[in-house]
């Protein structure tokens, strides 16, 4: 008795009679495909054009490079001490400016750096920041432990990381 | 003409069709891959020459560098020979195709068809038959179980669509009354093709094509995720590039075989009345042909990548309980027509 109650009542899940000979269906399924077609395209076609991430994305670290010339890093080491990967490594010297010290070696070992930030959140003078740079490639491991030549970066680039490290951080 | 005339020119034309069908073989996987990505909003192969045009020719070459493997327990024989009988009955299906009317060149009245056999429709229709030879040795001789269930199952759709091919082939032919296939397209002269006057048999046919070439929505032979490959997961190399050319075969003889029989060959409606030069007008036809083979392809295209895939019990039943039936009542409806307007 409750079988045939079962089976003559009408489900949620049963086709209607449209649905069943399936051809409205095939026809709707091929109206969306052709409006797909017909869509632009969104594909940034990479190297011709690349992605330029916003302010808050965190990049490679680098130092900030005042118009002068020097760097503002003191080499006080609190980075190379807060880096969870023991990727940087400071070297202090002594020098005649107004701020006496500076690094004579600041290497960052690339293959190691995780990206995390936490360098840039400890530095007390700004001195170094998470770039937009995300293209690193290497061919053998010497090339990935950059120096100062790699790291300096000038401070008009750095502009809007500073600005948002100032606004939110 | 001399037969020494009918050698050179039947050479000619075995020349023209294979260059043509293999060029058109190569750029049918170029447009898949383009048109597959429009659909999904992304832009296709567009690096190997301008818009990726090029992109055949590094894929042939890459898969010719490959390495040739053959599993252990696998008849190397048998393994090696199902490939070439795909090829074969993909590239021989094509000599009988009328692309064009007759036309006068030098002196000669050549024929646009490789073959004008009179049952041509015949032929193409065993020739299908042994394409089926091709996946069953494929699926048994691999020695693995996921492409002897891909091989058989497989054998079963072709052969159980392969009925309701043939019945709405006879749809056509009582109107024709004759199995050459220049005779079809002339019974189709002007703007009742075959497609307006029996749809019933059209739409049965086209989905036996779908059925036949292993397409999409049938293509549960070869699908990846149910069967990783079905019966051609142990093929690697110049042997798979041969199954994956000859599944495009297919599909080209498919769509022009659709053209042929039911949407009018080369005929297009109303050209008559332009009256123009005789030799326009052939190339006209000629490339009216090859037009509705294109758009046939781009909807085989475009059909595969907006339908799911059928389960095979759902295959079977569609074959049998549906297809089948509809094509007697093909039969039934044509015979009725013909019967009241004595054509």
């Amino acid at each position: 008795m409750s079988q045939v109650n079962n089976s003559l009542k009408k489900r949620k899940k049963d086709l209607t009679f449209w649905q069943k000979i399936y051809i409205p269906e095939i026809i709707k399924g091929l109206s969306l495909t052709m409006k797909n077609m017909l869509r632009p395209k969104f594909t940034m076609e990479y190297p011709e054009e690349k992605f330029i991430p916003p302010a808050s994305y965190r990049g490679r670290p680098v130092l900030v490079m005042e118009p002068s010339g020097d760097e503002r890093c003191v080499a006080c080491g609190l980075c190379s001490r807060v880096c969870p990967a023991l990727a940087i490594e400071v070297q202090a010297a002594e020098t005649d400016r107004e701020k006496e010290r500076y690094p004579e070696k600041f290497e960052i070992n690339m293959l190691r750096c995780i990206f995390c930030g936490l360098c840039e959140e400890v530095c007390p003078e700004e001195a170094i920041v998470m770039s937009k740079d995300y293209e690193l490639a290497f061919t053998n491991r010497d090339d990935a432990i950059y120096g100062k030549d790699k790291l300096l970066i000038p401070v008009e680039q750095l502009q809007d990381r500073i600005e948002f490290l100032r606004k939110y951080k | 003409m001399s037969l020494l005339e009918i050698l050179i020119i039947t050479f000619i034309k075995i020349i023209f069709i294979l260059t043509v069908m293999l060029l058109t073989v190569s750029y049918a996987v170029y447009f898949e891959r383009k048109i597959s990505a429009w659909a999904q909003n992304r832009l296709g192969p567009n690096r190997v020459g301008w818009q990726g045009i090029l992109q055949p020719f590094a894929d042939v070459f890459k898969l010719l560098l490959k390495e040739d493997i053959v599993p252990e327990r696998a008849n190397k024989y048998v393994h090696a020979i199902a490939p070439m009988i795909a090829l074969f009955v993909a590239f021989t299906t094509y000599a009988v195709i009328p692309i064009g009317p007759n036309i006068n060149l030098f002196g000669y009245e050549i024929q646009l068809v490789v073959a004008d056999i009179n049952m041509g429709i015949l032929y193409v229709l065993a020739l299908t038959s042994l394409g089926v030879y091709a996946i069953t040795f494929a699926g048994w001789s691999s020695g693995s179980k996921y492409s002897l269930l891909g091989g058989i199952r497989s054998s079963a759709q072709m052969i159980s669509y392969e009925i309701s091919m043939g019945f709405s082939i006879g749809g056509v032919l009582l109107l024709a009354e004759s199995l050459r296939p220049i005779d079809i397209v002339n019974s189709q002269a002007g703007w009742m093709w075959n497609a307006i006057i029996q749809p019933i048999g059209f739409i049965t046919f086209v989905v036996s094509a779908f059925a036949e070439t292993n397409r999409l929505p049938f293509d549960l032979p070869e699908a990846e995720p149910e069967l990783v490959g079905g019966f051609h997961t142990e093929y690697s190399s110049m042997k798979f590039a041969a199954f994956f050319l000859a599944e495009y075969a297919n599909m080209i003889i498919a769509s022009a075989l659709i053209v042929t029989l039911y949407l009018g060959g080369w005929h297009v409606p109303f050209i008559e009345t332009l009256s123009l030069p005789s030799w326009l007008m052939i190339i006209i036809q000629i490339g009216a042909f090859f037009f509705k083979m294109g758009a046939l392809l781009f909807f085989f295209i475009w059909v595969r990548w907006s339908i799911p895939r059928f389960r095979y019990d759902q295959l079977m039943d569609l074959g049998w309980k549906v297809m089948f039936p509809l094509s007697l009542i093909n039969i039934v409806w044509v015979a009725v027509l013909i019967m009241i307007f004595k054509i």
